[in-house]
């Protein structure tokens, strides 16, 4: 290797701090959209938890009891498999979503993106606009910096709190949280929980922000997946912009051989994750459409025609028809909503009780002295509704059995009871071995009609001669 | 741990820790031929920048090795050391069960000093009484308490120990051996068919009465210790009661006859170890109330 070719290498760091990005503040029609969306989403979460329904929180999941308390609804981890739908049925949702629409659950809807308008918010209110930041940053440390940060990690620290506070209140009661937290007796784990998701609250939506979108959100990697030719993107129009240069107001730029782009650099300013749409789609692109906003604005200025940056897609770009009904959105339309039917169907034919029938282990059978085959069994039987409730057994499956035990009986809300049986059959009800044999458990609901519930299990009986 | 894998151990470990922070200090750095804007790679008409990684992806591996090294300061993980926390997974399940036991014994304790009597009234005692039964009795009585042939039935007022709360306690707490001796020897095949006769008739069953009859000076002989001139029995040997027609060994005279050539042995295990006084205490109140509501 030559003396020349070496002098050409480059020493450099594999890893730097990420450039700080100051987005501007943005007016129109999207930013609207998107306060209206964060003003909803962050009232519902931190509203949610207070309401109340039957004298008990409305939302509470109560993990150390394992019940999760949706209003009138009480679900057990025996519900699991509802839980898991819901699950499949908003990832669905999400694929159904981007595939029309892109990235809108990034712009409008993610909390990622929704508390880090809001610490933004709570930034510009101190610091004042994109220029004062800056300024602010490069300043040395003094009494008015000092002064703006202190004042500025305060809020965001006190409304990381209140988000962890409130988040916790969604697993243990909120209203006594809060005097547990004024008293200062709260167990280890609520104050560990509490302060892990404030931690996480001013991390990500104050220190991290687009560092999470861009390196660690699993969904900014695969959304590519879902997206097509027909799939709404925003994007800067070329043709239209290019070559961009500055220019007067009013002059003949056309005739300079200049496009409606004034290369004002707004779009960078106000992009959230600090790039430049006018280098095309990317994966940072969150699809805020910030960059519309304020590229429309500086159009009016300039009486260009709006939408030099805009919603369209890839199809509609080469001048082709977009196409919202194709292939891949009507799979994803009619999954979307087999599943929400599903999912109906299977909450409103629910019955609130769960029973498990454990048959006696020890022996196989008992021949008792008159000759008839006996089994013992224990029924679990948990009242997973609401209310106290009177039940019925019957036993089904085996002609002429004989049940020695409670037949009726009834369950608090909430409340599991043993109940130990004896049926007995005569050997000649028994074709063989092992039968089936299925205890029917029925009651009587608030509107009259009567839930049953079907638990299945084995009866067994000597060998057929 | 032999001195020497323990140090094996500790060895790697820590070639581990320095290793990786060695890979993480060396690598931070790279050389390149030229600063290109992009790395060259292309898939699909996409390019990749060369955009340097956010540092503090670096700082969080960094972070990892320092919480590692404070994790085998606590933590067992460098050989014999223990940890300063000396946890271990058999201290851990120890604390658990008394966690527990401080957390349920009192629930238990509260019902130690009731009486069995009263206590059969009180549902939430007789139905942790009844969660106990399930799990500890179940496997001879039956989780209905009905019984098994040769293992009583709890829920008549049949007992071979006698029936009230102390003696229902004792039976659970020290258990009880019964034992009729084989009596085979000792008598012939048609005086064993007389006794047959003549206890079916203490038991109001239909017999020959001429074969009782001759049952009954046999059994004046032979049998009256255990089981009384009247065939009541006895609850202080556990000599069942022969008048009120429940057999515990079966019914028929096949398996009566058998009982009297061979005789029987019943054994309830003491329960004092396995379930200690204030839980016994419980399933006999639970017991009690089976045939006494």
């Amino acid at each position: 290797m030559s003396q020349s070719q070496s002098d050409t290498y480059i020493i450099r760091d594999l890893y730097a701090k990420p450039d700080k990005i100051y987005p501007r503040q943005v007016n129109g029609i999207f930013a609207k959209l998107r306060i209206f969306s964060v003003l909803f989403l962050l009232g519902f979460y931190y509203l949610a938890p207070w309401v109340t329904w039957d004298s008990r929180q409305a939302i509470l999941l109560d993990l150390p009891a394992r019940q999760f308390h949706l209003f009138g609804i009480t679900f057990w981890p025996q519900d699991f498999v509802y839980l898991t739908l819901l699950l499949v049925i908003c990832a669905v949702g999400l694929f159904l979503f981007t595939a029309i629409a892109g990235r809108v659950w990034c712009g409008y809807a993610c909390p990622q993106t929704v508390w880090t308008e809001t610490f933004i918010w709570i930034e510009e209110l101190v610091e004042g606009n994109r220029n004062k930041r800056m300024k602010l940053d490069k300043k040395p440390w003094g009494p008015e910096k000092i002064f703006k940060k202190t004042t500025k990690h305060t809020l965001w620290i006190v409304f990381a709190l209140f988000t962890g506070y409130t988040f916790v209140g969604y697993f243990s009661p909120i209203r006594e949280l809060w005097d547990g937290i004024v008293s200062l007796s709260l167990g280890p784990w609520e104050w560990f929980w509490i302060g892990l998701y404030s931690l996480a609250t001013y991390g990500n939506a104050g220190r991290l922000r687009e560092q999470v979108c861009l390196h660690m959100c699993p969904y900014a990697r695969f959304q590519s997946a879902m997206f097509d030719k027909d799939t709404l993107i925003i994007s800067y129009d070329k043709k239209r912009g290019e070559n961009r240069g500055k220019r007067k107001k009013n002059s003949d730029y056309q005739s300079k051989g200049l496009g409606d782009c004034i290369d004002c650099h707004q779009c960078v300013h106000v992009c959230p994750t600090g790039i430049d749409i006018r280098d095309g789609l990317q994966y940072e692109c969150i699809a805020c459409a910030a960059c519309i906003d304020v590229c429309d604005n500086v159009m009016e200025q300039m009486d260009y025609p709006k939408g030099l940056i805009q919603y369209t897609t890839e199809h509609a770009e080469k001048g082709k028809e977009t196409k919202l009904f194709r292939p891949r959105t009507l799979l994803y339309i009619s999954l979307f909503l087999g599943l929400i039917f599903t999912f109906i169907y299977l909450i409103a034919s629910r019955t609130p009780l769960d029973v498990n029938v454990i048959r006696d282990r020890n022996n196989l059978y008992t021949e008792a002295f008159d000759g008839s085959i006996e089994n013992t069994y224990q029924l679990k039987i948990l009242n997973m509704s609401q209310v106290s409730q009177h039940y019925m057994l019957s036993v089904e499956g085996i002609s002429d059995t004989q049940v020695q035990g409670e037949k009726e009986f009834s369950i608090e809300a909430g409340k599991v009871l043993t109940l130990p049986l004896r049926v007995s059959a005569p050997q000649e009800a028994l074709s063989q071995r092992s039968n089936d044999i299925f205890f029917k458990i029925t009651t009587t609901t608030k509107d009259g009609s009567n839930d049953i519930h079907v638990a299945k299990a084995k009866f067994l009986g000597p060998k057929k001669r | 741990m032999t001195e020497f894998w323990n140090w094996w151990v500790i060895i790697i470990v820590a070639i581990n820790i320095l290793g990786c922070w060695g890979l993480l200090y060396w690598t931070r750095r790279i050389k390149e031929s030229e600063e290109g804007e992009t790395t060259g790679h292309v898939y699909d008409g996409i390019e990749e920048y060369n955009n340097p990684l956010p540092r503090w992806w670096l700082n969080m591996f960094y972070i990892t090795l320092v919480f590692s090294i404070g994790y085998l300061v606590l933590y067992p993980g460098l050989g014999n050391f223990k940890g300063t926390l000396e946890w271990s997974m058999e201290g851990q399940h120890n604390n658990e069960v008394e966690s527990a036991k401080r957390l349920y014994q009192p629930l238990f304790d509260k019902y130690a000093d009731v009486p069995i009597a009263e206590l059969a009234k009180i549902k939430q005692a007789t139905e942790m009484g009844k969660r106990i039964f399930v799990n500890t009795c179940f496997g001879c009585h039956g989780s209905d308490a009905r019984g098994n042939p040769g293992y009583p039935n709890l829920t008549d007022k049949d007992w071979l120990w006698g029936g009230s709360p102390e003696q229902l306690k004792h039976s659970i707490v020290n258990g009880r051996i019964g034992a009729m001796p084989p009596f085979g020897a000792n008598l012939t095949a048609s005086q064993v068919d007389e006794l047959v006769n003549y206890v079916g008739q203490l038991s109001g069953n239909k017999v020959d009465e001429a074969k009782a009859a001759a049952g009954k000076a046999t059994f004046d002989v032979q049998c009256f210790v255990c089981h009384g001139t009247d065939g009541k029995g006895n609850t202080s040997v556990g000599a069942p009661n022969l008048t009120d027609n429940i057999w515990l060994h079966g019914a028929s005279k096949t398996a009566i006859a058998d009982t009297i050539r061979n005789g029987r042995t019943g054994e309830m295990p003491p329960h004092k170890d396995i379930l200690g006084d204030a839980k016994s205490h419980l399933v006999a109140a639970y017991v009690y109330s089976l045939s006494n509501q």
